[in-house]
């Protein structure tokens, strides 16, 4: 092993898809498609047959624009408000246009959607003012289907390495990746035309209220890999201040999806059993009445579904407890929690980043090209937002094909063999240290650190506070010591997790405002300032290696909002009931 | 650094019965997205080595003979 780690083998490939979940996979095939000729490999940390955050599949479409349900138009104006405005409508746009022929594309591969008597996608309203659910029962075979893509078109599948920086040539072109095995400890350099980051969500940001610390929301592989890549690489990041916050069910922290029981019926309600927001379309103004009414006396809330009829109730537990997180019903049960007798008590999840949910990404244009010339981001970790998995697939696509076209056109750039060096040494330095710090150790402080000081309500002064307590972090990962192969992957993670706390704090703090809801409500600048703050707010690596932020104009608009429709998402509690503060 | 021994419950139960590893069968170790699982080459049967479950039950369905049980982590159970 150890002439290994000394003199890696460097592999070469034309288009590098960093991440085998959901958009990794589609990125691939199309690249190929688009040229069947190029090298294209998926790395993938865990094993494409069951990695990402769809692992288990998933229940449903989020954001299907099915024509006789929606138009484009129509989505880029809901994602907008549900947004507060500050979104890159080209880049909504194009999922959107091409988002029923993904959804045709996938039904095409054996991906069961739900039709109706006629044939015809059966949609569901489930946002504030348009229809874009479409369930997928059989959702669960999703993993399986993608795979299958995979060898078809012939793609390299890299299972069991982590990459921990991407190398750049010097013109600042994408150069390759550097790579770690987390069951040998071996390294490799990857040398490649192009890049596509496809690693999810930053999900392992905030420590989840059990206190365990892979019981996250998001699949707890996705520490961040791809936002501290991207930074250290110099791209820009975008919205990084707009947290992802979810609504799930309390301790298992799981979506509770009261998007796929509203339909039939189901709905989030108090304590008393009254619904209190309109809609349970998840964005930071939902969930800002959300923590109201959790923290309020008419607290915590619940997911009622005890009012159905007894084979409503036993659909809903079919879809449930069988896709997406099926685990889910063995929770329930040890609690005795049965549907049709008690609503299931939800909490607010811990923070993150994820543009598949709420806005925080590496900002990606409406070709998927971030501000590094050969890298992409698609997915979760890209900058659409609200984009769910039907935006990563499309993106993916978008992504695949645009690095086929980049390929065409550019060569390999050279990478210096001191970056080398250098990475090598940092990367493996925790298995070489014996008696350190053990990850879990920091990556326990560091998380419940960042609970302390960025979780939402933020407070400037809380923030700054937070900053000093990252930087002795920082120090501390000097210390940090790495058992075997494995312990020294977790190592390595910590490190991408401090990157995003740092991030988030620097971006918080920089927006003086507060907006989308729940997500930056700053306490001490509780008005939306629409004068100042109308802009994207975009993060870099400075000079001395911290982040430094500024502002990013948004584009002017392709689909004016009308007047009356600007603040839906304002009102999103229901009338005849009133917050207490 | 002085260093603790701490115990901790798994939540991933292997049934080494009914385990086929001895057989060569790696299928939980390798669907696990969290890299968690091994093989004890000397009992012929995986086990959870490393406390770090997200729950998300592949190793249990892609088992061949039903050996595995996930349990929820106690922390949250």
């Amino acid at each position: 092993m150890n002439d290994k780690t000394e003199n890696d083998e460097i592999l070469e490939v034309d288009v590098l898809v960093i991440g085998g979940g959901t958009a990794g996979p589609m990125a691939a095939v199309k690249a190929k498609e688009a040229n069947p000729k190029l090298r294209v490999a998926v790395l993938e940390k865990a094993n494409v047959k069951r990695s990402g955050c769809i692992s288990m599949g998933m229940d449903g479409l989020n954001n299907a624009v099915i024509p006789g349900h929606a138009t484009p138009e129509q989505y880029v104006k809901e994602i907008t408000i549900a947004n507060d405005g500050i979104v890159n409508q080209k880049t909504v746009m194009a999922y959107a246009e091409r988002s029923f022929d993904m959804i045709n594309q996938l039904d095409e591969w054996g991906v069961k959607f739900e039709k109706d008597e006629t044939g015809d996608y059966n949609v569901k309203k489930v946002h504030h003012m348009g229809t874009y659910v479409l369930p997928m029962p059989e959702g669960h075979n999703m993993k399986k289907i993608l795979y299958r893509q995979l060898r078809r078109k012939r793609v390299q599948v890299i299972n069991r390495f982590m990459a921990t920086r991407l190398f750049n040539g010097p013109d600042g072109r994408i150069a390759g990746a550097m790579l770690l095995n987390p069951r040998t400890g071996e390294t490799e350099v990857i040398r490649a035309k192009t890049v596509i980051l496809c690693t999810g969500a930053a999900g392992r940001l905030g420590l989840p209220s059990s206190g365990y610390l892979f019981g996250t929301y998001e699949n707890p592989t996705n520490a961040g890999d791809g936002y501290a890549m991207a930074y250290h690489a110099g791209a820009e990041l975008t919205g990084l201040e707009c947290y992802q916050i979810n609504p799930l069910i309390k301790d298992y922290n799981g979506p509770a999806c009261a998007y796929v029981t509203g339909p039939m019926g189901g709905y989030t309600a108090n304590a008393h059993g009254d619904r209190f927001i309109e809609c349970d379309y998840w964005s930071g103004q939902m969930m800002m009445e959300f923590y109201k009414e959790l923290e309020g006396g008419k607290g915590p809330v619940f997911l009622k579904l005890d009012h159905l009829a007894e084979e409503t109730v036993e659909e809903i537990e079919e879809i449930l407890h069988s896709n997406e997180r099926p685990s889910r019903g063995r929770f329930h049960e040890n609690r005795n929690t049965n549907y049709r007798e008690k609503m299931v008590e939800m909490h607010i999840s811990e923070i993150g980043f994820c543009s598949g949910h709420s806005a925080s990404g590496i900002w990606t244009d409406e070709n998927a090209r971030t501000t590094v010339p050969g890298l992409y981001a698609a997915g979760d970790v890209g900058s659409v937002p609200h984009n769910y998995m039907l935006g990563a697939f499309v993106y993916g696509a978008i992504a695949g094909e645009d690095a086929a076209d980049f390929c065409a056109t550019n060569d390999f750039a050279e990478i210096d063999s001191d970056e080398i060096i250098k990475e090598r040494e940092r990367i493996l330095a925790p298995l070489k240290r014996e008696n350190g710090i053990p990850p879990n150790q920091l990556e326990y402080k560091l998380r419940r650190l960042v609970n302390d000081y960025l979780q939402p309500p933020k407070v400037t002064r809380k923030m700054e506070i937070g900053q000093e307590r990252f930087a002795e972090i920082r120090q501390d990962l000097e210390q940090m010591s790495a058992a075997d192969p494995h312990e020294l992957m977790r190592a390595n993670e910590v490190s991408f997790i401090l990157d995003c706390a740092e991030m988030a704090a620097a971006a918080s703090l920089y927006r003086t405002e507060s907006r989308w809801g729940l997500y930056h409500h700053r306490v001490d600048f509780p008005d939306t300032d629409n004068g100042e703050w109308f802009v994207h707010v975009q993060t870099k690596k400075g000079e001395d290696g911290m982040p430094i932020n500024f502002k990013r104009d948004i584009d002017s608009y392709i689909v004016e909002l009308d007047e009356s429709e600007r603040d839906a998402y304002q009102k999103l509690r229901v009338g005849s009931t009133q917050a207490e503060s | 650094m002085p260093k603790s021994n701490l115990m901790n419950t798994m939540p991933v139960a292997v049934n080494s019965e009914a385990c086929i590893a001895d057989k060569g069968c790696t299928v939980c170790v390798d669907v696990c997205p969290l890299d968690v699982l091994l093989i004890d080459v000397a009992l012929g049967s995986a086990y959870m080595k490393y406390d770090e479950c997200w729950y998300c039950l592949p190793c249990e369905k892609d088992c061949p003979t039903d050996a595995i049980t996930v349990n929820i982590p106690y922390l949250l159970r």
